[in-house]
């Protein structure tokens, strides 16, 4: 196996962690469905017990995801983590709310009451996507950083990687293309969220809901990611030549969708599943939209990361400084460590196994209003 | 202050409240496994009720364990920036690891225990349970891989072409991930998480003993706490000892600062409290040989000649072939695509010299001394609070097995004075060991004043108070609702 190669893998599998973890973000969507007022208390109770017993999958590929990301792409991480303080921050107190608010959600002396923590679980619904979205479109429009690896021998500011926006990060608020990425995935794992509700709670008024739901979001979605895509595909990209220096190209990203034919069908084929999946949710009474959507997404996202890095293209462009841009060359991990992961990675089908099994085993019966009125055993 | 104190602060508050969560999960994960596979040996219902009341506690505090240790992921990256690409590559890959084998097993069979009672086989259930536990020792071990390579960096190279450190070989990830230092550390840090959530069974246990509640069932929990408990406290001192070794092999400047030793020399003293010593007691610790040679403070600044006959250079030496690593590294990376061959010398030079490296970035020989005071004193808490946690829980399993447990009032009180102790000295013991490294992020090669991020002093005070607020609004909550818990007790007798 070459470094090329290992390289290569390696973003093949951030990518697909990145898909599983939008899909896994249906946790975010559904919770962001305890805002409407049409939901009753018990309803909404349903909502938190289905998605608490999956929360810790989202989480957990959150967390591989940044530690992957980490280790074979270091630079990114100290680039991205270190210089977009704020976005970084943003996401992270969300998640840290997120991961006590089902614990402590309905018990007495939790200072913040039911309410609070119902808050905190809604806030995380709309900004762990919104901040993934946006911090995943700057991989398109690029950032205000500069790479300088000769500053560690400076001992009074030694920092590699240095951001220029006083903002650090928020400043991409002021990108309308990252703006929208960031409200498509808002609206899709809203649309998730309903559709796993709609599979995992036999309750026919809620489904009722989640369908109408499914319905509302569909409108904002469907124009949110048509209108990204549409920009992407004739907007300026980041190019890498051979020698690694970067370069401006126009319509970058549809050149690379015709180049990757491959890509291009994977991304086809991942909306049209995401497309039956909506339409599944919103006008049948299918259950099932959830694993067509699902997997579209999955698709979808790995085709937009692949779009983002292969065929000679800086993943996280600099704005600023086009040289200091991040290829998938120059900001990976060494071939023995990328090597030893890729080992390690043959473990993967084990664990998304063993995760299979025990979601089938648990869901095999679905969650009912007797359910949560009587077991103890809920949040 | 300037942002690499205001960068330590943040870390070491994130780090510390994390450890109050982690070692309760550890050691309440192997009680209630004991626990439920009573249930399911015995095929009786008061062990299912009672492993069902310690799972509660257990979920209570699992979810801001979970939440405090995302934090610290992201530090890495956030706060310390130029570390995060320097060693990236070596660091990755155990944090990686980690979530791949160990947090989904976590996260998996953690929604199977607590909510699968009825949903799933008792078997299944019982595998699941087990399961979560194992997966939070598995994660423990990858995180304190990397953790202890920063203590001791086997198997790195630098590589002045991306200006890091590498894996070099397969043969050095190997090196990395059986790290002695990483085997001793993982065996005394889940262990005394066993000591941790056995003490707290035993503590809890004890407070239903005073007020003559739930009597059976804490008589019975009390046991398998202490048993927990005893284990894990043996362990912890075995493995302790192991530590000391090392630290006197690896990093002896933490060792002296430990025992505040200023200057060394055969048959060491071991000092229990200032101006109280046991003669030759730290050598026999050290390098377990009553004639060990153990360096002082004052002989690491100027220099010493180790046991093995290796003449260990003076800082200052060792600053002077830091400075010219760094003078030879900038001269590789000017020159080597205008002027190969004198790039290839300076390379040579750098190679010589790059053991010292992070030398080159201090300003004084006394850069290296850490703060001895707290360093000193959390050694005394940590040893002297585990041999009196360790004392009482001989007394609670004596008491237990003479099934006398339920009468002796004073046992009750030391047991419950035990739950806040366990948790000072698992603090006191982390003191030790990161601030007894101090000034290295990693031990000889990166000082911590290289390895933050670019933001701004105010940007991570902001943070810092913000992490602040969030911690104490949880932990509080936290104790609330435990109390509650507890209060309301199990629903066994």
């Amino acid at each position: 196996m070459s470094y090329i190669f290992l390289q290569n893998y390696w973003w093949c599998l951030i990518s697909l962690l990145g898909g599983l973890l939008v899909f896994l973000m249906f946790v975010q969507g559904a919770n962001l469905h305890l805002v409407n007022p049409r939901l009753t208390a018990i309803e909404k109770s349903m909502v938190v017990n289905s998605t608490g017993r999956k929360w810790e999958l989202a989480f957990t590929t959150l967390v591989t995801f940044g530690g992957a990301f980490f280790a074979s792409f270091p630079l990114f991480y100290s680039t991205s983590f270190g210089g977009a303080y704020w976005v970084w921050i943003l996401l992270l107190i969300t998640f840290v709310f997120q991961a006590v608010s089902y614990e402590f959600l309905n018990k007495k002396d939790n200072l913040l009451g039911t309410k609070g923590f119902q808050i905190a679980l809604v806030a995380n619904g709309f900004l762990a996507p919104f901040v993934v979205g946006v911090a995943v479109g700057t991989f398109f429009t690029g950032s205000d950083f500069v790479v300088n690896k000769m500053a560690i021998l400076d001992s009074t500011a030694p920092v590699i990687s240095t951001w220029g926006s006083a903002w650090r990060g928020l400043e991409a608020l002021a990108s309308p293309h990252a703006v929208l990425l960031g409200l498509t995935l808002v609206c899709l794992t809203a649309i998730l969220g309903a559709l796993y509700i709609i599979n995992n709670v036999q309750d026919d008024a809620l489904e009722e809901k989640m369908r109408k739901a499914i319905r509302i979001f569909s409108v904002p979605f469907l124009v949110f990611f048509l209108s990204w895509a549409g920009i992407l595909l004739v907007r300026e990209g980041y190019a890498v030549n051979e020698d690694g220096m970067v370069f401006m190209e126009a319509y970058k990203y549809l050149h690379n969708l015709l180049a990757m034919p491959a890509v291009l069908v994977m991304l086809l084929i991942g909306v049209v599943g995401v497309l039956l999946g909506l339409w599944a949710g919103a006008f049948t009474r299918s259950r099932y939209g959830i694993w067509t959507a699902g997997i579209g997404t999955v698709l979808v996202v790995m085709a937009v990361f692949f779009t983002a890095g292969f065929n000679g293209t800086a993943y996280y462009p600099s704005s600023t400084d086009l040289q200091s841009s991040l290829t998938i060359a120059n900001s990976s991990s060494s071939e023995f460590t990328l090597l030893v992961m890729s080992c390690v990675s043959l473990l993967i089908p084990f664990v998304l196994a063993y995760i299979i099994y025990a979601w089938r085993a648990m869901d095999k019966t679905k969650i009912t209003q007797e359910e949560i009125e009587n077991t103890v055993h809920k949040y | 202050m300037d942002v690499l104190l205001w960068s330590r602060l943040q870390f070491a508050m994130t780090a510390a409240y994390h450890w109050l969560f982690v070692p309760l999960t550890l050691g309440l994960a192997l009680a209630i496994a004991v626990m439920e596979t009573l249930y399911v040996v015995k095929k009786d219902d008061y062990w299912k009720k009672t492993t069902q009341f310690w799972m509660k506690l257990f979920a209570i505090n699992f979810a801001v364990g979970i939440a405090t240790g995302i934090i610290l992921e992201f530090e890495f990256g956030t706060n310390w920036s130029n570390y995060s690409w320097f060693v990236g590559d070596i660091f990755g890959a155990p944090l990686a690891i980690e979530g791949i084998l160990a947090f989904f097993m976590e996260a998996t069979f953690f929604a199977v225990m607590f909510f699968g009672w009825e949903k799933v086989s008792k078997r299944f259930h019982l595998i699941s349970t087990w399961l979560t536990g194992i997966g939070a020792s598995i994660s423990a071990y990858w995180i304190l891989v990397a953790n202890s390579w920063m203590q001791h960096p086997v198997g790195t190279t630098f590589n002045p072409d991306t200006v890091r450190s590498e894996m070099a070989s397969v043969d050095a990830f190997w090196e990395v991930i059986t790290n002695p230092v990483a085997v001793s550390k993982f065996i005394h840090s889940v262990t005394s998480g066993w000591v941790t959530g056995g003490v707290f069974v035993v503590g809890v246990s004890c407070y239903y003993l005073m007020r003559k509640r739930n009597v059976e069932f804490a008589r019975k929990s009390a046991f398998v706490g202490a048993a927990v408990a005893m284990a894990g406290t043996m362990a912890v001192m075995l493995s302790g000892d192991i530590s000391g070794v090392h630290a006197a092999e690896y990093q002896p400047m933490k060792l002296a600062a430990a025992e505040g030793l200023e200057d060394g020399g055969r048959r060491a003293p071991f000092s229990i409290i200032p101006g109280v010593e046991i003669p030759g007691m730290l050598s026999i610790l050290a390098t377990h040989d009553i004639d060990g040679y153990v360096p002082g403070i004052n002989d690491i600044i100027n220099g010493y000649t180790d046991n093995e006959g290796n003449v260990i250079p003076s800082v200052e030496e060792k600053m002077e072939k830091g400075r010219t690593a760094l003078a030879a590294l900038e001269e590789y990376r000017t020159l080597k695509d205008t002027d190969p061959d004198a790039a290839s010398i300076a390379r040579s030079v750098l190679e010589e010299n790059v053991q010292y490296m992070g030398y080159g970035y201090l300003e004084s020989p006394e850069d290296v001394i850490p703060p001895v005071d707290m360093v000193y004193w959390s050694f005394r808490v940590m040893v002297g609070g585990g041999m009196f946690i360790a004392l009482v829980l001989l007394l609670v399993l004596w008491f237990g097995y003479k099934n006398r447990i339920g009468e002796i009032k004073w046992l009750h009180y030391l047991a419950f004075l035990s739950v806040p102790l366990v948790y000072l000295t698992g603090q006191a013991g982390w003191i030790v060991a990161e601030v007894g490294r101090q000034p290295w992020t990693i031990q000889g090669l990166l000082p911590v004043n290289v390895a933050t991020s670019s933001v701004s002093a105010a940007a991570v005070q902001t943070t810092f108070f913000l992490f602040l607020t969030i911690f104490a609004l949880f932990l509080i909550i936290e104790i609330r609702i435990m109390i509650n818990a507890i209060k309301k007790g199990p629903e066994v007798e």
